[in-house]
């Protein structure tokens, strides 16, 4: 089975890449970007049986920063 | 006097601590990431600069999981000395034993240069050897230097008057200039600038030996 985590900064932390990002597209020519947020996808392929829960713990104590970082779990087939 | 200085895959400013603490009179242990403990009587762990575990997932995460960290933070909690440079730095606040944490330059840019300082307090073992609102001169090196804190932790440190050293101008985005915290009982200090880069005049100046010999000097007395 697979569980998909997806790390983002916090609302309200200021996100520098995403701004930089936003930048290089208003200067590419596209118009009516009024915010970029960047974070990051982490795929997990997990034993059968493994927990929603136990991938949480894994983002509490390592995938996340939860200081800065707020992170969704999507458990999958 | 001992102190013992982690080595992390990646780590590349184990030895110039090492030299820094030497000169100050304290004898040197080196100390593998992989260790569970630290060298019986270490006074102090230093946890250097570099680029532990290639940055990878985050500056410091990592580092932060392995073995020899859960030795630093017990030695942290029985009120032991810990001073985290750069790397460290990210490391301590990764782990907890620091408040906040360290994110991408505002600017982008990885920062490499020399910085002014200023000292925000001398009580500390740490910053003992300058005088509070002292100016001095420390490298910089880093990419990951932007330290956050929500306000509420901010307010904390204010209060408590842990906010070691504060940079002139605005490199890189940190929350009010903040180079260096302070733990709440005072002994243990993350910054981002390198004072083991300056102890000696060969490096183009000797602004961080004051922090090195004033550790010495509190730590023998202690």
């Amino acid at each position: 089975m697979r569980a998909t985590v997806t790390v983002m900064l916090k609302q309200g932390v200021l996100d520098p890449q995403g701004e930089a990002v936003r930048h290089a597209l208003g200067s590419l020519g596209f118009e009516g970007v009024e915010g970029v947020r960047q974070g990051k996808v982490i795929e997990l392929d997990l034993t059968d049986g493994t927990t929603e829960a136990e991938v949480t713990e894994m983002c509490e104590k390592l995938l996340a920063n939860t200081v800065i970082e707020s992170y969704r779990v999507e458990m999958g087939a | 006097m001992k102190a013992a200085v982690i080595v992390f895959p990646g780590s590349n400013c184990d030895r110039d601590l090492a030299v820094a603490f030497e000169q100050a009179g304290f004898q040197v242990d080196m100390v593998w990431h992989k260790d569970s403990v630290l060298p019986e009587g270490a006074d102090i762990v230093g946890i250097p600069g570099g680029f532990s575990f290639g940055d990878y997932l985050r500056c410091g995460a990592i580092a932060g999981q392995s073995p020899v960290m859960k030795a630093v933070g017990d030695h942290v909690n029985r009120g032991g000395y810990a001073l985290g440079i750069c790397n460290g730095f990210q490391v301590l606040c990764e782990t907890g034993l620091l408040p906040g944490a360290l994110m991408r330059n505002a600017g982008l840019k990885f920062i490499c240069r020399m910085q002014t300082l200023t000292v925000t307090t001398s009580d500390s073992v740490f910053t003992r050897g300058y005088n509070a609102g002292a100016e001095i001169s420390v490298p910089l090196a880093h990419h990951d230097g932007n330290y956050v804190i929500d306000d509420a932790g901010l307010a904390m440190l204010k209060d408590q008057d842990r906010i070691a050293f504060r940079y002139q101008g605005d490199p890189n985005g940190a929350v009010e200039g903040i180079a260096g915290v302070l733990s709440e009982n005072r002994r243990v200090l993350g910054m981002m600038p390198h004072p083991e880069r300056v102890v000696d005049p060969a490096h183009g100046g000797a602004d961080g030996k004051a922090l090195f010999s004033g550790l010495g000097a509190a730590l023998v007395a202690a």
